[in-house]
């Protein structure tokens, strides 16, 4: 029979600040006692100051008639509309310019990004030079650069460049024409929704069958050919039920059409052409960080070169390429907010500007575009998170 | 090893009593004095208003209000230290102490000055909104501006007061937005908008710096009442009726013909008025915490009204602004100082 | 049958695989495709640098004094030139230049000794520039001290005030972030949902809000009467927003170091504290530099959004400058020597920042 060995009697206990445990808890209560003396503290100090110099509060200035103009709005915008709706118009710009350049960065950039590695010396050199330029100048120079450039480049109204008296451009904006919808026009989104579905069934179908019998149908191809002849062939037999509303100068300006203003064609110039460059070396890098094997045996396979990428090499960097990718998105995002150095109406040049100055409310006003700020961030990281996750590697 | 906790200890401990302590309430003339000078919130360079001249100095009508109070309290116009506010930054600059006056061309309104927490002194300049229009637009009135692209400054009243008007005379119009007159200016020269719009005296000061101010003209209407002037923060009635009276000084010293430079020989002057603003007979400086010289510190070391106006903006500078009704109400003006006594 | 014992002459390579003939044929016309992507660059290169060369240099006037002396055929140096002290040192004093040349060549030398590997006692001259030589800029480019005058910091500007917001903001978010860092990786779930509120709190709003703030809303939260400097209030800003970037860089470089470090350390009986500061923070400090001096060049470009809060930095001072109207009409050439300025300093830090990771990385490559 084996003896247990004793149990050694209990020492003094040890003191309460070796035990990792109490430790921890001590350490986080004076952590919460340590912000919330610093949150009191503010809080207060922000309190006294505010009823000191008898300043107003609250959110109510959000139902008060704004009373200045916008020049671009999205929505109903008059100088009768509330502060409230500031808030919206500037929101839905900062939104516009925002996707509208992550969708020319992506494309900027993924061409840039691929011909930085192109076997073409000189193209190489050249995306190379792209690159270097534009990264390392900073965002806020480059729109003002834009934006001059724009405006010296650009004719005044009386001299406007045209395209076939339909498409004006000159110092105060783009003008387009703008579509006027008639009735029975409810048919073409109709075709439009019937050609999506149908296109994806047909992209299943297809899939399913190449997987089955190892032979498939131009899937793509007939999807765009439906995608866009479907609408078309109801837009011929409904008559074409639309009629353009064509810029025309009256005055000394063009009214009528759609204007797009050179404010925000020079800040989503700018904000397109900087973030490209980081798109640029990201993509360089996740294509870079496929191993050349994969390229190899897909050469093997006498793959031509645009097979390569599309099969072999672009599917497996997206997923190197995604997290950084969704960090410039962000950025690009969080930058459309040097709109207010050339007064394009996004929203912190509209409500944390405009509105903030009329109503003197900075708290309120600067604390709810954090918020709109914090919101798109969150909802973007989420969307590119769940992107991620369907592309990463399912490793069995 | 030194303990973590206890360091935390103490840290937290120095935060509590750091929030703990009373939030002192000192006043604005006390907390200048210990500062040695009066921060004074003023434009980004708006010429004859305040503008920096070659040598970095700070010069303007509404300069001289800063000098003028800083003449009243140290007895030094130089005791001043400007910050330079772009018109979205003004009043919260203003609201959170980081400047005691702001004298920066601010037109006077009810919400400003009931809201916003501040307080205006006074008038300094009674002036009107205007538009300024490339000369080969061809028009001559505000009234065939219907569809016009105009230029203006952020979190101003012009970006109001145009808004009405159009809607009043039924015209639409394109508002360029800008944050400085800088930028404002720049997008009219460039050929962004066909209007500048501003206060008229800020449009004479805009229109000489223009690559050719000939090409250029301002139209005759004058669409709204701007009078500007300089504001402080609400709850410190001593430090207005400073920056009030200061003010109040330079218009009655215009009135009382005192300048700059026979200041010294109405020392000796036996008009009662004049003795009692230039604190020969009673301390009138003392209601407010200064001393007895106040107002003849303002007048010696800034001058009086009518030539602090002739210097900045009118015929003995560029700008060349009539007096108009900003006159005396001697010589047909509206500008009228209660009287020191 | 004579027998040949020597060696056949090497014959040279045929010309179509070595020689610049052959290096554009498999660089530049290896096929239709590349022929055809060749003439359209070399089109791309003559539309756009001829015009530029001929304003930058041929039609260029560089020499003068005034609008006058340019013939407005090409670029207009002479107002860079006029203006120049003003571009590197705002309103500085022009009798004290000397303080703020000197505090920069000191800060020169100190970073050109650790960035340059082979140099000696690296840990003394770090210790040096991150405790001494703040105290010494401060006292050098502020005065009020032996006997050198005052100056008010509203005089800073152009490229020095650039160069220390950039510097000032780095140096104070570092150890921030190191703390943040920590505090995210750490296992007391307060702390870490602190820390997590914390980074991305300022990771989610833009530069210009957060400046904003500072700008306006920070004297709001202080007592009555405590005025803070306006160039603090913007570097406080600074230094948060960049503490937040900071702390994701050196997360990064702490995942890198092996669990086993950590363990190992802890095996030997070392607290927290030791086992950070001596065994994995100078492992994973070492492979962050990189990362660092990739946020420091986002910053030095992001202060120049200090110019919308009314500082003059480099490109506040040159908007500003535009305005003169003196000089109206020459808004390109101070944008292009701006964007000049900017980019020298960004592309050597970038490269140097590319060179260490070259250094740092190696085995990977192909």
């Amino acid at each position: 029979m084996s003896t247990r060995p004793q149990a050694r009697p209990a020492g003094p206990r040890p003191p309460f600040w070796r035990d990792r445990a109490k430790r921890a808890l001590i350490f986080q209560l004076l952590l919460v006692a340590a912000v919330a003396a610093f949150l009191i503290f503010i809080i207060g100090n922000t309190q006294a100051n505010l009823a000191q110099r008898g300043i107003t509060t609250g959110f109510g200035f959000l139902n008060n008639t704004a009373g200045f103009g916008i020049v671009q709005s999205l929505i109903d915008y008059s100088s009768q509309s509330t502060y409230g709706r500031t808030f919206l118009v500037g929101l839905l710009n900062t939104l516009l310019v925002s996707a509208l350049g992550v969708l020319a960065a992506t494309i900027i950039g993924f061409t840039v990004g691929i011909a930085r590695l192109s076997p073409n010396w000189l193209i190489a050199r050249l995306a190379s030079g792209y690159i270097e330029i534009f990264r390392n100048i900073p965002l806020l120079l480059q729109i003002f650069f834009w934006y001059f450039a724009v405006l010296r480049a650009l004719p005044s109204p009386r001299d406007s460049m045209s395209l076939g008296e339909a498409v004006f451009l000159n110092v105060r904006g783009l003008f387009l024409p703008e579509p006027l919808f008639e009735s029975g026009f409810g048919l073409i989104p109709l075709a439009l929704a019937v050609a999506v579905v149908a296109s994806i069934a047909l992209i299943v179908w297809n899939k399913r069958r190449h997987e089955a019998t190892g032979r498939r149908l131009p899937a793509g191809w007939i999807s765009l050919a439906l995608i866009v002849g479907l609408p078309l062939a109801v837009l011929v037999v409904t008559g074409v039920p639309v009629t353009w509303d064509v810029p025309e100068l009256r005055g000394f300006n063009f009214r009528g059409g759609i204007t797009v203003i050179p404010e925000f064609l020079a800040l989503w110039l700018a904000l397109s052409i900087y973030t490209a460059s980081f798109i640029a070396e990201i993509v360089r890098s996740g294509i870079q960080a496929i191993p050349h094997g994969q390229t190899e045996a897909a050469q093997a396979l006498s793959l031509p070169q645009g097979l390569v990428l599309r099969l072999v090499v672009v599917p497996q960097a997206l997923r190197v390429i995604i997290p950084p990718l969704t960090s410039q998105y962000l950025n690009l995002i969080k930058n459309s907010s040097l709109a207010t150095a050339i007064g394009y109406p996004d929203l912190v040049s509209v409500f944390a500007g405009t509105t903030l100055n009329q109503t003197g409310q900075a708290i309120e006003v600067i604390a709810m575009t954090m918020a709109v700020y914090l919101t798109i961030s969150l909802l973007v990281s989420m969307f590119m998170n769940w992107f991620n996750a369907r592309v990463a590697l399912v490793e069995r | 090893m030194l303990n973590n906790n206890k360091l935390l200890l103490l840290a937290s401990a120095g935060a509590l009593a750091f929030a703990a302590t009373s939030v002192a309430q000192a006043s604005t003339l006390e907390e200048t004095r210990d500062r040695g000078a009066v921060q004074c919130g003023v434009s980004d360079g708006l010429p004859g208003f305040s503008a920096p001249d070659d040598a970095g100095e700070w010069q303007g009508l509404d300069v001289d209000v800063c000098r003028a109070v800083a003449a009243a309290v140290f007895g030094d116009s130089e005791a001043v230290r400007y910050v330079s506010l772009n018109a979205v930054e003004r009043f919260t600059a203003l609201q959170s102490g980081e400047v005691d006056v702001l004298s920066r061309n601010t037109t006077w309104t009810t919400t400003r000055d009931t809201t916003l927490g501040l307080n205006f002194t006074g008038v300094t300049f009674y002036d009107g909104i205007g538009f300024m229009i490339h000369r080969d637009m061809g028009i001559t009135s505000a009234k065939e501006l219907d569809g016009a692209a105009i230029c203006v400054q952020s979190g101003t009243t012009t970006e109001l007061n145009v808004a009405d008007y159009f809607r009043a005379n039924d015209m639409e119009f394109d508002p360029i937005v800008f944050d400085t007159s800088e930028q404002t200016v720049g997008g009219y020269d460039a050929g962004r908008c066909d209007v500048l719009t501003s206060d008229t005296s800020q449009l004479a000061a805009l229109r000489i710096q223009l690559a050719e101010p000939d090409a250029s003209m301002i139209l005759p209407e004058i669409i709204s009442k701007e009078p500007l002037g300089p504001v402080v923060r609400q709850g410190d009635d001593q430090w207005l009726n400073i920056v009030k009276w200061s003010l109040f000084a330079m218009l009655n010293a215009e009135e009382m013909g005192i300048t700059q430079d026979n200041v010294d020989e109405m020392l000796e002057s036996e008009d009662p008025d004049i003795a009692r603003l230039l604190g020969q007979d009673g301390n009138y400086g003392e209601g407010m915490g200064l001393s007895a010289d106040w107002a003849y510190n303002i007048i010696k070391q800034v001058g009086n009204y009518g030539e602090s106006f002739d210097r900045n903006v009118g015929m003995g500078s560029p700008l060349e602004i009539e007096r108009g009704i900003n006159a005396l109400w001697t010589e047909g003006g509206i500008q009228y100082a209660p009287p020191i006594r | 049958m004579t027998h040949n014992d020597k060696m056949i002459e090497a014959r040279p390579a045929p010309i179509r695989t070595v020689g610049p003939l052959a290096w554009l044929r498999a660089n530049l016309f290896s096929g239709p495709v590349n022929t055809v992507f060749t003439l359209v660059g070399l089109y791309l290169l003559y539309v756009l640098l001829t015009p530029t060369i001929q304003w930058a240099f041929i039609n260029a006037d560089w020499i003068g004094t005034s609008r006058d002396d340019c013939s407005r055929e090409g670029a207009c140096w002479v107002f860079v030139n006029a203006r120049l002290t003003q571009f590197i040192y705002g309103l500085y004093p022009r009798d004290e230049l000397w303080r703020v040349n000197l505090v920069f060549a000191s800060f020169a030398v100190l970073i050109a000794w650790l960035a340059i590997p082979r140099l000696p006692f690296k840990r003394w001259v770090a210790i040096a520039t991150l405790l001494a030589f703040p105290v010494f800029a401060y006292v050098m480019l502020y005065g009020g001290h032996f006997g050198l005058p005052l100056v008010e910091t509203h005089r800073w500007g152009g490229l020095m005030l650039t160069l220390i917001l950039a510097v000032v903001g780095m140096v104070a978010a570092l150890p921030i972030g190191i703390l943040l860092a920590l505090g995210r990786r750490s296992q007391m779930p307060i702390v870490k949902s602190f820390c997590v509120v914390f980074i991305e709190f300022w990771r989610g709003v833009p530069l210009i809000t957060i400046l904003f703030m500072a700008s306006v809303m920070l004297p709001l939260f202080l007592p009555t009467g405590v005025s803070v400097d306006r160039l603090v209030r913007a570097l406080i800003g600074i230094t948060l927003f960049q503490s937040a970037y900071m702390a994701e860089v050196i997360r990064g470089g702490l995942q890198a170091i092996p669990r086993g470090q950590e363990e190992a350390a802890a095996a030997l009986g070392m607290s927290y504290w030791m086992r950070m500061g001596l065994i994995v923070l100078p492992q994973a400090l070492k492979m962050m530099i990189p990362g660092i001096v990739n946020t420091f060049i986002s910053l030095f470009k992001d202060t120049t959004l200090v110019m919308i809060i009314g500082l003059f930095d480099l490109l506040g001072i040159v908007q500003a400058a535009l305005s003169d109207s003196r000089w109206l009409g020459f808004a390109l050439e101070g944008y292009v020597f701006a964007a000049f300025m900017f980019w020298i300093f960004c592309f050597s830090m970038s490269r140097y920042s590319q060179y260490l990771e070259r250094k740092l990385h190696t085995g990977h490559q192909r």
